[in-house]
């Protein structure tokens, strides 16, 4: 017998349509969270560029890095859902604007020459400082001569480094992170109005989408941006420890490393607790009102919320995922170990917040009065059960870490101040 | 020529030869070509006659190529049972591909529910399919424009641009789509368009042996099923989501959902 697609991954009870199945699975969990990631992160490094909030300005060029290194990881995820992945490109070539997922296109490629651009011009003085550091060598070594290649090509023949090209940069860089701003915001709101604006899911359908999807991308983008910092100067003090004499430009200490550290995290999760209460209070208030109105579609949306998704809804998502780290940042003589717990737990809520909504969202049947339950596939047996199980999600979970490494190479985001 | 002498006569000039194209009409080829104004495709169900042989199933999954033992169907008839006690129980058991062959309803994970005959109230069938919507949300949300309402009023799929991202099954509140099993694309009901163009009726209207189903022309006041749907009671399945649905319902009742 053929399978259906969803049919491996989904259990229907009571009264179900025939034709009903879980038809958009972990990827499409996967999707608005990776997406709110890098919308996330990009708010986080535009706080410091545009408002001048100074105290970030050590994580501003690192979460700038990151969200151009999430970028690809924000349509993956589409790409391994697709049941036509081949013909992924004509949402690009023929796109229908009055679909949702058609504005992809434009809203996707505009961010990501913002987000290159911008990357470009903060950059632009370390590529012209290593091309003319390579071209002083006496003799090149091969690796030498590649590394100028495409240091020569990142500059685009832009060499002008004098204090006004400089000035120029700045101003760039600033407009650039102020457009993208609304662009971030409309990139993940537009994931947000992709299921609001459903209008056959009585779970989805809410004009409040769009903003708790905003705000809960901002709070990950923030969780993981400090998560992936304090991650990273742990690894820097290691590497300081074994390689301080050899450095070649008389590196900081782990000590003072350790002091921005500190100060650095201990910032930004001020601005993490901030957008967490705003999404918490939208989260909240949705429930709330769906409760108070209570239409036709409440009865069984009350039994999926307090019933059946009450572990994943009120345990896992609200009480692990928020209500705990959000206790944990707010106990004064913050550590950066209580830190990278909370911002786990956090990650791991709005993780939770995607799934309720996107697994929760067909877990009723159109009917409403009939259940699906999905059962995520781990080991993978075919290709359908990899692209959309365990390990197609961990795929893409772990693709930005692999991109930023190579990223990291190019953009290094400690140089200047390991010049000094 | 000065600059500003260039400038003021290339605005005249603009401004005379805007004049005259602006009276000519853009010729839309939809309009030209696939423009049916005596033609409007509707659809029209009797659940009073319908008695849930699933026939008209059967036929469809034959006619239109839906793998046979593929729990997905593009036409199913729904079994509802009333109890006294006021519970709803209803089920269509591999879409009613096979008929009711069972008195017990199946209940999915839940299992059988058998329900003595002294207890039931009142109990019907209703068979569904796609309501080809005048306003259809799945036209709406496809990202690519792969699936689309022709001028004779059938949603249609285009097997070979669609994406299978599954927005539109979705969007779509009444169920009706699927994606078939060896395609991998979106589908669903299209009226059989590939026979009611020809002059035939769709499979699963020959195919029932009660007339429970038919099949119209909204547009042709002499059509029967235009005269039913125009002087009597008819309903439609979910109209508060305004998606103006074009299948219409003899005897249709309240807990249809």
């Amino acid at each position: 017998m053929i399978p259906v697609h969803g049919e491996l991954w989904t259990t229907k009870e009571l009264f179900v349509l025939p034709n009903e199945y879980i038809y958009w699975a972990v990827q499409i969990v996967m999707y608005p969270f990776m997406t709110g990631v890098v919308a996330g992160a990009f708010v986080l490094s535009s706080l410091y560029h545009v408002f001048g909030i100074k105290q970030l300005k050590e994580i501003a060029r690192f979460a700038l890095v990151f969200s151009f290194a999430l970028l690809p990881a924000a349509p993956l995820p589409l790409l391994l859902h697709l049941q036509q992945p081949f013909r992924g490109i004509n949402v690009l070539m023929t796109p229908h604007f009055t679909s949702a997922i058609a504005a992809f296109g434009v809203v996707y490629l505009g961010y990501s020459c913002i987000v290159a651009s911008e990357l470009w011009f903060v950059y632009r003085k370390h590529f012209v400082d290593e091309v003319t550091a390579i071209r002083r060598k006496p003799e090149r070594s091969g690796a030498d001569r590649l590394r100028l290649l495409v240091f020569s090509v990142l500059t685009l023949g832009a060499y002008d480094t004098s204090p006004a090209a400089i000035e120029a940069d700045h101003r760039a860089v600033k407009l650039l992170a102020g457009a993208g701003i609304p662009v971030a915001c409309f990139l993940h709101g537009y994931a947000g109005f992709i299921f609001g604006s459903v209008k056959a899911n009585a779970l989805w359908m809410t004009p409040l989408m769009p903003v708790i999807f905003i705000m809960s991308a901002i709070v990950s983008g923030i969780a993981l941006c400090i998560l992936s910092y304090v991650v990273i100067m742990e690894l820097r003090k290691l590497h300081v420890r074994h390689k301080r004499q050899a450095s070649r430009y008389g590196a900081p200490t782990p000590e003072e490393i350790k002091g921005v550290e500190t100060n650095v995290v201990k910032m930004t999760t001020k601005y993490l607790v901030i957008f967490m209460v705003l999404a918490i209070t939208l989260e909240l208030l949705d429930i709330i009102f769906r409760g108070y109105t209570a239409v036709k579609s409440w009865d069984i949306i009350r039994e999926v919320i307090y019933g059946r998704d009450f572990t994943n809804i009120f345990v896992l998502q609200y009480a692990i995922g928020n209500l705990l780290p959000f206790t944990l940042l707010l106990i004064p003589g913050l550590t950066i170990r209580r830190t990278v717990i909370a911002t786990m737990l956090v990650l791991f809520g709005v993780f939770m917040m995607r799934w309720n909504v996107v697994i929760g969202g067909q877990s009723f049947s159109l009917t409403l009065s009939g259940f699906m339950e999905y059962h995520l596939p781990i080991i993978p047996d075919s290709l359908e059960t990899f692209k959309e199980g365990l390990f197609g999600a961990l795929t893409v979970a772990v693709a930005p870490f692999f991109i930023f490494y190579v990223l990291n190479k190019f953009f290094p985001v400690f140089y200047e101040e390991e010049a000094k | 020529m000065e600059r500003r002498d260039f400038l003021k006569k290339a605005i005249i000039a603009i401004a005379g030869v805007s004049v005259p194209i602006a009276s000519l009409e853009f010729i839309d080829p939809k309009k030209l070509f696939a423009a049916r104004p005596e033609l409007h495709w509707v659809f029209l169900v009797d659940c009073n006659k319908c008695v849930g042989c699933g026939f008209c199933v059967k036929a469809c999954k034959l006619e239109n190529g839906i793998p046979f033992d593929a729990d997905v169907t593009r036409t199913w008839v729904e079994r509802y049972v009333l109890t006294k006690d006021n519970k709803v129980y209803a089920d269509s058991p591999k879409g009613a591909r096979n008929g009711f062959t069972s008195q017990k309803i199946d209940q999915e994970a839940a299992g059988m529910k058998d329900i003595k005959p002294g207890d039931i109230d009142k109990a019907f069938f209703v068979p569904k399919l796609c309501n080809q919507c005048d306003n259809p949300p799945c036209v709406q949300v496809c990202p690519v424009g792969a699936t689309y309402k022709t001028a004779d009023g059938v949603v249609l799929i285009d097997r070979k641009w669609c994406i299978g991202c599954g927005y539109c099954i979705m969007g779509c509140p009444y169920g009706v789509r699927f994606f078939h099993p060896v395609y991998k694309v979106a589908d669903k009901c299209n009226f059989c368009y590939h026979r009611i163009t020809k002059g035939l009726k769709t499979a699963c209207v020959d195919a029932c042996p009660f007339g429970a189903r038919k099949i119209g022309n909204i547009k042709d006041p002499n059509d029967p099923v235009t005269k039913v749907i125009m002087t009597e009671r008819v309903g439609v399945l979910k109209d508060e989501f305004g998606t103006k649905p074009q299948a219409f319902y003899i005897g249709l009742s309240k807990e249809v959902r």
